[in-house]
């Protein structure tokens, strides 16, 4: 029953090259992959791959807003990725080869898709010292001096590929390739809400105390994910995120005003 | 309207309904009843909708009075309850005079019980639902498990509630199984053959670090043959992960959105509620259904559940 569908846009007039796959996931859920295979070997510290991931990426947010736009009755839930969705439906209701059907006809359809002007969001980070327990070890394993670090990953805008792993996490590329910087052999226990991390070429804030892997640099006063807000969660998936580097002073005196 | 007052919350006892579904692209995990077919079932005994909210009990069940009484039912597995010392049956629904005392212990087969009451648990929804995410602090009772002391509002009921039990039939068929049901993962083909037979072949263990975000497995390592990362990706409710080291990790209700691991296989959505009543050091198998399969054990379970003849008695 494994279905791997090759789709081509050749009468559409999209380059060729461009194909999107479908696969089962479970019962009730089947992935939609754009792009380049996700089996395709890539290093464990390069996940993302610039061009071709960014493409893809601009695919799973205009079939993710297609789909938020004209929701499909018995489709429960969407989950993006880096270049995938998962779309969970109601088993009893639809079986994967409607699902199937009816996504190829919003896939037609993506070219007319606008995606929204990206909002660029300025995260405060106070780095190094108790609010980034990894800031030292990184500076040492590249050499560079902690100015350095702080420089570098204050220095990009980055991209919100997807919202995942917890509510509000946000998953950030690309790294500058000097920071490129494996995880932590042994994840810890638990973080810190607030911590900024890095992991491969990827940066992210986490939401809330989870355990985690990511090397962290720096904490961020302010709330990622906040219940009564008007908008829940601070990032989108397709925002532009950057890091505005702040004394531990500036640090104290916005936690009071985000408490 | 009455009011549930907690004595004792027992191990881990958090409000659930069926979850919130549709907030993926925020990372929200639906959450919702671990064994969600038993809350059901507790709710249409005492009259109430199948998805209000209730107590969920993990492994050590709480002592609670009811200051105006209540009707209740307790459903799940048997946690030795007694109302004012007397014992008191499960799968059934049961009235509690004001000022009775229920109490539960700890459990004598599963891993959860729920207590349903007439009107259900009312706590502010958080996004559509009355779950508890306790990751996140948020839903249910103030966002975290239930403590001393807590008092919670009662819903209030309309129509009035029949005296009844749930079925032999009903119990037979929706007794929580020990070898799951898995249809094949998106990366199952990241596995050669050897690990698949290892896979399937193997008894698990479950392990003592379980909750209700993963169920982890101690046994024989899964080995992948595929060299490098998965880019992280949706993954969905009951997919069985591969970490490196290759002991496999079930996700469940209140799990992570996305994931970068390789998925070799997934349980059932007929055998959630399975999951939700496994302990630390159970022991399970994992048979490989094909997807009509599945699909055929899903509304079949549903039938049951929709129907007042086979559900009841």
């Amino acid at each position: 029953m494994r279905r791997s569908v090759r789709y081509t846009f050749a009468s559409m007039g999209i380059s060729a090259g461009d194909e999107v796959r479908f696969k089962f996931s479970s019962d009730q859920s089947l992935l939609v992959y754009f792009g380049q295979p996700p089996e395709a070997d890539r290093s464990e510290d390069r996940p993302l791959q610039n061009q071709t991931t960014i493409q893809a990426n601009s695919k799973v947010r205009k079939l993710l807003r297609l789909l938020q736009q004209e929701p499909v009755a018995g489709v429960r839930n969407l989950h993006p990725g880096y270049c995938s969705l998962l779309v969970k439906f109601d088993a009893l209701r639809m079986r994967h080869e409607e699902v199937e059907a009816i996504l190829r006809e919003y896939l037609e359809r993506l070219q007319e898709v606008e995606l929204p002007e990206a909002r660029l969001v300025e995260i405060p980070v106070c780095y190094g010292g108790e609010f980034g327990p990894d800031f030292s070890e990184v500076a040492g394993l590249h050499g560079m001096t902690g100015a350095q670090v702080i420089e570098l990953h204050a220095s990009v805008e980055y991209h919100v590929y997807f919202l995942g792993f917890v509510p509000g996490f946000a998953y950030l590329g690309e790294l500058p390739e000097a920071l490129v910087t494996p995880r932590l052999a042994t994840p810890r226990r638990r973080v810190v809400a607030g911590s900024v991390g890095i992991a491969g070429n990827q940066t992210g804030v986490y939401p809330f105390a989870t355990p985690g892997g990511w090397r962290l640099l720096g904490r961020t006063p302010v709330k990622m994910f906040q219940a009564g807000r008007e908008q829940l969660s601070l990032l989108s998936i397709g925002d532009r995120v950057r890091f505005v580097p702040i004394s531990a002073e500036r640090f104290v005196k916005l936690e009071k005003e985000w408490a | 309207m009455g009011v549930i007052q907690v004595i004792a919350p027992g191990l881990f006892t958090t409000v659930q309904d069926l979850g919130r579904e549709g907030f993926g692209p925020m990372g929200v995990s639906p959450s919702g009843a671990a064994d969600a077919v038993s809350l059901r079932m507790g709710n249409r005994l005492v009259g109430n909708a199948e998805g209000a909210a209730g107590l969920e009990m993990t492994l050590l069940g709480g002592t609670f009075e009811f200051p105006d009484g209540a009707v209740l039912a307790l459903t799940g597995s048997d946690f030795g309850a007694t109302l004012d010392g007397k014992p008191v049956e499960l799968w059934t629904a049961l009235e509690a005079k004001p000022g009775q005392t229920l109490k539960l212990g700890p459990t004598q087969t599963g891993a959860r019980c729920y207590l349903c009451v007439r009107g259900g648990i009312e706590v502010k929804a958080f996004l559509g639902s009355a779950s508890t995410h306790i990751l996140s602090g948020l839903g249910g009772f103030e966002g975290r498990a239930l403590r001393k002391g807590d008092v919670m509002k009662i819903g209030a009921a309309s129509g009035s509630a029949r005296k009844r039990r749930v079925s032999a039939r009903a119990l037979k068929e929706m007794q929580p199984r020990k070898v799951l049901h898995v249809t094949p993962g998106p990366q199952e083909d990241w596995f050669p053959e050897a690990s698949r037979r290892v896979f399937y072949e193997s008894t698990y263990r479950v392990a003592e670090e379980t909750n209700r975000m993963g169920i982890r497995l101690q046994g024989a390592s899964v080995a992948k043959a595929a060299e490098g990362e998965l880019t992280s990706e949706g993954v969905s409710l009951g997919a069985v992960q591969v970490p490196e080291g290759g002991l496999p990790i079930i996700l469940f209700v209140e799990q992570q959105t996305t994931g970068g691991y390789p998925k070799i296989a997934n349980v059932i959505s007929a055998d959630f509620h399975s999951l939700g009543q496994l302990r630390p050091r159970d022991e399970i198998r994992f048979e490989r259904v094909e997807y009509h399969t599945a699909r055929a054990l899903r509304i079949d379970q549903e039938k049951l559940l929709a129907s007042e003849e086979l559900l009841f008695q």
